[in-house]
């Protein structure tokens, strides 16, 4: 007994190391700077400043366009996530990995194509222009912000909700069927219920990268519209304040931790981290 | 603030949009990685901390070859990155080249190191005298730095879309131009061209004054395409935007590429910058770093730097050196500024000042 606590110790010293020094001491700095002001004494100021008109906005903004793509993700998901759930092993690994493929590439360079995209004189208005249509003039806008933030994201939605789907034993849907149910009504009494914690995984993996995103903002967006995550970068890389950009990080931190809070009471049996 | 940020120069500029974006992915995941090796040179090392992609690698290997010298070379992408490093001595540097105003801000909190000249010849001997004056503006007795690239800000302008001869600042505000406007995306780069277009001091920490700068800009914002650093450059040249501002060194580059382009200096005045080397006040290797600095200033290696990151050089030794009558005599490269009134050097306003700039640009990029 006592033998196998020790090994079981010893293995886990290398990720109780990775731990503390990648995610606790990073996060108990930036815990330090975001209370203490320029002369090191305890201020809640930094992370009050969340309300000045400026801070609020930009964080308004990012819930507002973080919310709208976990929606579209979800929208586009679940019935795809559905069709591959539905397929044979030898054609949904196939479209699986098209699906994944593109993550193999950097998320800036994905994102930098759909600036070269959707520009003005990008690819999509040379071929509108060809066919005589009306030029797309979304680059800039919170519009492209959205396009970038769903396209990125996506596969963090289907992923986990393709795993919850196919987790589900085709006995319980016959089950339901031999009953007497119609299909909607299978897929609201039992797909969807046993999909949900898929469903929750899906939408934190989508959502919080998406909150605290700066440079699809940035690319996308023409720096025009402040979101919550420029706002902190600036304070880090411009400013020179990181006081206050470990402030407002917190008040970040925040709603992540909501977020996880909720995930983890629908995601008991965490089918969204078997990605 | 950001006239180089990591990717330009020869080989990735000719990958155009995806050197951005390599620039943007090395700034974003990878920050600034020291090449720490274990071996030093047979005569020592020197650490060197410079912007990104702002000198020619044979440069360095010329350098370690003739010395015997190890340089342990080390990137940042603005001086607001680079400044706590050096502060915090969380890692040991010789040589840095910083900004203008952030070598003031360094003096003034102790970390410079006085240089001896009397190791530098070829700083003393080839750098021109106009370059030392400029310096006062920050090092008020050239005591401290010595000057490597310099340029100017101004207008870009692609003559195919704006019919009008562009002269000043204001054409950043004309109606015509909608959508058409590429603006700097930091914020001194930002308020020195609303403070110009008022004829204030790009220096202003006048409230009223950054105030009216602050007005500008947001009445400036439904003009704006978009607010860029280096994708100015690439956004030009693909005839993206008609006019955008625009550092002086990445001029020559886009007129080559597009010869629509026209760079101009307003007649408001503007930006005229210096980054210098300066060495560290704990410097572990001073003497190894000023022969690194002079090795620089030779008029053959100045010119080898000047050819691969086309940035304005101080060094008139070798500027004579340059065979392209066009490039030699370009007003864009090397522009007479007597010529031009308001030119200014930005100086390290305080904290408080950077504070009050921070707030007021936030407010411009929220509206």
């Amino acid at each position: 007994m006592k033998n196998s606590k020790l090994s079981r110790r010893l293995l886990s010293t290398p990720y109780a190391a990775w731990i503390t020094i990648f995610i606790l001491i990073p996060l108990g700095m930036v815990f330090y700077y975001g209370l203490t002001d320029r002369t090191g004494a305890f201020t809640l100021q930094n992370v009050l400043d969340i309300m000045s008109a400026e801070h609020a906005k930009a964080l308004w903004y990012s819930l507002g366009l973080s919310l709208a793509s976990t929606l579209i993700c979800f929208l586009l998901a679940y019935p795809l996530a559905m069709i591959l759930a539905g397929m044979k092993v030898s054609q949904h690994s196939f479209i699986l990995l098209i699906f994944i493929l593109p993550m193999w590439m950097n998320f800036l360079l994905r994102t930098l194509a759909w600036q070269t995209l959707l520009e003005k004189t990008g690819v999509i208005n040379m071929l509108l222009g060809f066919l005589h249509l009306p030029a797309l003039n979304i680059i800039n806008t919170p519009y492209a912000i959205v396009l970038g933030m769903v396209y990125n994201f996506l596969p963090f939605m289907v992923l986990p909700i393709y795993n919850a789907l196919a987790k589900i034993d085709p006995n319980v849907v016959n089950a339901a069927k031999d009953l007497g149910a119609g299909r909607v009504q299978t897929f609201i009494k039992i797909t969807f219920p046993l999909s949900i914690g898929g469903v929750i995984s899906g939408i934190t993996m989508v959502f919080i990268p998406a909150l605290t995103t700066f440079v699809i903002s940035k690319l996308l967006g023409g720096s025009k519209i402040l979101l919550i995550g420029n706002v902190i970068e600036e304070e880090f890389t411009q400013t020179g304040n990181w006081h206050l950009g470990s402030g407002l990080s917190i008040v970040l931190m925040i709603f992540i931790i909501f977020n996880m809070v909720i995930s983890s009471i629908f995601d008991r049996e965490g089918e969204g981290t078997a990605l | 603030m950001h006239h180089k940020c990591s990717d330009l120069k020869r080989r990735v500029l000719k990958m155009k949009k995806w050197g951005t974006a390599a620039c943007i992915a090395a700034a974003s995941f990878f920050s600034l990685s020291g090449c720490a090796g274990s071996t030093s040179g047979e005569n020592g090392e020197v650490i060197v901390y410079n912007w990104g992609e702002y000198m020619d690698p044979d440069a360095i290997a010329m350098f370690e070859e003739e010395t015997g010298i190890r340089v342990i070379y080390d990137e940042f992408e603005t001086n607001e990155i680079m400044y706590p490093k050096v502060e915090a001595g969380a890692a040991e540097y010789d040589v840095i080249c910083p900004s203008d105003y952030m070598i003031q801000k360094m003096i003034q909190n102790d970390l410079l190191a006085e240089l001896n000249f009397d190791n530098m010849p070829n700083a003393k001997e080839n750098i021109g005298a106009q370059y030392w004056e400029q310096s006062r503006e920050f090092d008020p007795e050239n005591k401290y730095s010595v000057p490597y690239c310099w340029g100017t800000v101004g207008i870009l302008y692609n003559k195919s879309m704006v019919e009008e001869p562009v002269d000043s600042w204001s054409i950043l505000w004309d109606e015509r131009y909608k959508d058409n406007i590429l603006m700097q995306d930091s914020v001194r780069d930002a308020f020195m061209v609303g403070l110009k277009l008022n004829g204030y001091s790009m220096n202003s920490t006048d409230a009223a004054e950054l105030e009216t700068a602050k007005n500008a800009l947001i009445q400036q914002k439904p003009l704006v395409q978009a607010y860029v650093i280096d994708q100015v450059r690439d956004k030009m040249i693909g005839n993206e935007a008609a006019i955008g501002v625009i550092y002086s060194g990445e001029a020559i580059y886009t007129q080559r590429e597009n010869p629509d382009l026209e760079y101009v200096i307003p007649r408001e005045g503007t930006n005229v910058w210096i980054d210098s080397w300066v060495i560290t006040r704990d410097a572990p290797n001073k003497e190894n770093a000023e022969k690194f600095i002079d090795f620089m200033c030779r008029p053959e290696v100045a010119l080898k730097n000047f050819e691969y990151i086309t940035y304005s050089t101080p060094n008139d030794a070798a500027r004579a050196l340059i065979e392209d009558e066009d490039i030699r005599n370009s007003t864009i490269a090397f522009p007479d500024l007597t010529q031009y009134s308001n030119l200014e050097t930005f100086r390290y306003l305080g904290t408080e000042a950077d504070e009050m700039y921070s707030e007021l640009w936030k407010e411009v990029k929220s509206e």
